[in-house]
């Protein structure tokens, strides 16, 4: 299937050329250009405030970038995202995020939330409230459309049997989750995760891991993921690019970017000025020992 | 001490005297502090001069009360109940025959001691403090509100017919107590409308009077100019007052939470002193009198003796002539606006429209990221919001006859915020309840109209500490995909799940 449909992109998904954003004198990204493609993970990483949620809130449209190109390529029609307000990027572009901390609608129910994420379907099937006031068939025909794919995305994320709870009263990892399938419902040609396995255990962590592949796969979409957690990111990625201090430093395959001496030097530090106490350095060598064969794995 | 007052029956051991003491001693120093200037001194008018009066009997008494009411209660929080119970009901006893100086406080210390017994006596049955868990009685209350919901799907029928035929009610139909109703469904309509923007979409509004005059501004104009009739000008004056929402929310659309309710409370007042100040149009402080009444549907007018070529309402429906007819039309005229508007509510939260309301409340930068246009839903709040305001405001002119600026000061807002909050945000039963208490009480208690602020401000307080969500502070999903059973049906609706979607 995911065969047949590969004919039919021809550029990447996403183009980011030369994206800059300042506020005031402080430079939180500065000349970033990357690519990122259907049906691939592209995971950012970076140390903490190298500007990659910086890089989301762009791509977004929370923040209007100071310089650059974001050229989105959904099914061969184009988008300047950098052109466009925020709500018409999830709208029309089809770009859909999730939050480093979980933002769900919490005194609404588990279902109310996936159906307000497919607002703009459901709104015009209601003839902008005015059919839906009355009750009108093709309404409540579209109403229960939503509520299927609403159940399919339950489903995906084992949440059905809680679906009438309010959404304030999940574990947080499954908040986590249904923030994903969340966005999932605004049906999105590319998804932006912002930190999904923060504050999950590992076997959580395991279960995210298949759900985002497996969106990768069936759906078919982009997906630019941002995480801390290097053992999710070299098992899942198929391109990683590497920030710091709002640079690019590094950009290519997980085994291309582990390698990566400007990368190792952004995450350990130069060996000249490094001047740890010996029962640390051994604890840093020994963390970098372990986390070689996680990696490997998944590459 | 939590252990200690779940077994009051172990009492003294372990009671911190110097503790209590402590306490009540600040309690009473702190009324001390308030009453030495309020109570204790008394300017009085005797023969052209002002001379002061000094009450300081009644000051020492008030002292001691707190000081004992204080005590009584730090005593039943830490297991001592059985004697508080009595010291409570002596106490009680003592004021109806000890020789007080005022009777305020005699009443003071009657109720001081009966309230003091009967908390004592209820800690002693239940065997624990009623105070203990905070978050307990959070959630006691929760379960309160969810069956008060279930309830009110049957109590509303029976509340919408008791209402219908409150006007033959022998006892009930009488022309006051009609005008109470009138003027407590004209509450609940205003509270209903601002539920919209406030309950449901989040926006907390404190200029809603606003709109209601423009409402009535623009029935009582067009009436009084053009002579319009008032079936003709009661949609107007609701699209003339969504209009003045659609302008107020153009300049407000980046603004959320205090911000937004500053600006909203400066376009209440400005609408205000236009109405003040515009002479030449509005008829400044004057206001504008002899408004229209509304006719019957057009058809039959409420007068004695009709003029040419009307028809008077007892004729037409060969009735003796009496003026309680149009006070029952206006009641029933009201309770159908209050109606469509609750009907309105009701729908619109089951629509995208009103999930979307509700979606920006909780969170407005996740509604940006479902592609939610957070600009026109908030006008369409806000418009809503403002057309039934100033329906409302419509038939107050129409009702009054006569209106004036005085009439929509900011304490009005206060008083519709109050009941929507009071009630429980999102709750169209709860705005019932309050406005039953706000507006309906001090009405039927006529007497106490001094106290009457006192009241409310207290009530507010109480609700704020005990129910900060509101009374009735429950909210239903809209729609449920296991239906009434939660969680029962999950495995068959689990099983019927098919694979829809792409």
């Amino acid at each position: 299937m995911s065969a047949a449909l590969d004919t039919g992109s021809a550029g990447p998904l996403l183009e980011v050329e030369h994206l800059t954003m300042r506020f005031g004198g402080l430079v939180a990204i500065d000349n970033v250009s990357f690519d990122a493609a259907d049906r691939e993970i592209t995971a950012i990483i970076g140390p903490n405030g190298a500007g990659k949620t910086t890089v989301f809130n762009c791509l977004t449209g929370f923040y209007k970038p100071t310089e650059g190109r974001l050229a989105l390529d959904r099914g061969g029609r184009p988008y300047l995202l950098e052109r466009m307000e925020g709500h018409d990027i999830a709208h029309h572009a089809g770009v859909a995020r999730t939050f480093q901390n979980v933002r769900l609608f919490g005194n609404m129910s588990v279902l109310e939330n996936l159906l307000v994420a497919q607002h703009n379907t459901l709104m015009r099937a209601s003839g902008y409230s005015v059919l839906g006031l009355f009750g009108v068939p093709s309404y409540r025909k579209a109403e229960r459309e939503a509520i299927d794919l609403a159940r399919f995305w339950l489903d995906r994320v084992n949440l059905t049997a809680r679906a009438d709870e309010p959404a304030s009263s999940l574990p947080y990892g499954d908040q986590r989750r249904l923030e994903i399938a969340r966005s999932m419902c605004t049906r999105p040609c590319l998804m932006c995760l912002d930190e999904p396995a923060a504050g999950l255990n590992p076997r959580e962590s395991a279960d995210l891991n298949r759900l985002i592949t497996d969106i990768r796969d069936e759906h078919g979409i982009g997906i630019l993921l941002i995480e801390h957690d290097m053992s999710v990111v070299m098992q899942i990625s198929d391109h990683i690019i590497v920030l710091d201090y709002g640079r690019k430093i590094s950009d290519g395959t997980p085994e291309q970017v582990r390698n990566d001496p400007a990368v190792i030097r952004a995450y350990l530090g130069e060996e000249e000025d490094e001047e740890l106490p010996p029962e640390v350095a051994a604890d840093v060598a020994a963390d970098a020992a372990k986390s070689g064969p996680a990696g490997g794995e998944g590459a | 001490m939590a252990v200690l007052a779940a077994e009051p029956g172990a009492a003294a051991r372990g009671v911190d005297w110097r503790h209590v003491l402590k306490e009540s001693a600040l309690a009473a120093f702190i009324a001390l502090m308030l009453t030495i200037t309020m109570v204790g001194l008394r300017t009085l008018d005797s023969g052209g001069s002002l001379i002061i009066e000094t009450r300081f009997p009644e000051v020492a008494v008030a002292v001691l009360l707190v000081f004992l009411g204080r005590f009584g209660l730090v005593l039943t929080r830490e297991g001592m109940p059985l004697p508080v119970l009595i010291g409570g009901v002596v106490v009680a006893a003592a004021g109806l025959f000890l020789p007080l100086p005022a009777t305020v406080l005699r009443v003071m210390t009657v109720a001081g001691g009966i309230i003091l017994a009967l908390r004592a006596g209820w800690v002693l049955w239940r065997h624990s403090a009623v105070t203990a868990d905070r978050e307990a009685r959070d959630l006691a209350m929760d379960r309160v509100g969810a069956s008060v919901q279930r309830v009110t799907r049957y109590v509303a029928p029976l509340a919408i017919a008791f209402a219908v035929a409150l006007p033959f009610i022998p006892g009930l139909n009488d022309r006051s107590s009609i005008d109470i109703a009138t003027l407590v469904l004209m509450y609940v309509m205003l509270g209903w409308g601002l539920n919209i923007i406030v309950g449901l979409a989040g926006l907390l509004d404190l200029g809603y009077v606003a709109f209601y005059a423009v409402g009535a501004y623009s029935y009582a104009l067009l009436a009084t100019t053009f002579g319009w009739s008032f079936w003709l000008c009661l949609p107007l004056a609701g699209v003339f007052a969504a209009s003045a929402g659609l302008i107020l929310g153009f300049p407000v659309l980046r603004l959320r939470g205090d911000y937004f309710a500053i600006v909203t409370l400066g376009f209440g007042e400005i609408i205000r002193v236009i109405l003040l100040n515009w002479y030449d149009f509005t008829n400044g402080p004057d206001g504008i009198s002899s408004i229209p009444r509304p006719s019957f549907f057009g058809l039959a007018t409420f007068t004695r003796r009709p003029g040419e070529g009307d028809t008077a309402f007892h004729d037409l429906f060969g009735l003796d002539y009496s003026t309680v007819h149009r006070v029952i039309f206006l009641y029933y005229l009201i309770l159908a606006l209050a109606l469509i508007v609750n009907f309105f509510s009701l729908r619109v939260r089951k629509l995208p429209i009103g999930r979307s309301w509700e979606a920006l409340r909780e969170d407005d930068i996740a509604c940006q990221a479902l592609g939610i246009n957070r600009r026109n839903i908030k006008l369409a709040a806000f418009t809503f919001s403002a057309m039934f305001g100033g329906i409302a405001g419509s038939f107050f002119a129409t009702r009054q006859g006569f209106i004036s600026p005085e009439s929509f000061t900011f304490i009005e807002s206060a008083v519709i915020l109050a009941i929507v909050v009071l009630g429980g945000l999102g709750s169209q039963a709860g705005v019932v309840l309050a406005a039953l208490l706000l507006i309906g009480m001090p009405e039927v208690l006529r007497e106490l109209e001094q106290y009457r602020m006192l009241a409310f401000g207290g009530a507010m307080v109480l609700i704020m500490l005990w129910r900060p969500r509101g009374l009735l502070a429950h909210r239903d999903p809209t729609v449920t995909l296991h239906g009434g059973g939660r969680g029962a049906k999950a495995g068959e609706a689990v099983a019927a799940a098919g694979a829809p979607a792409q």
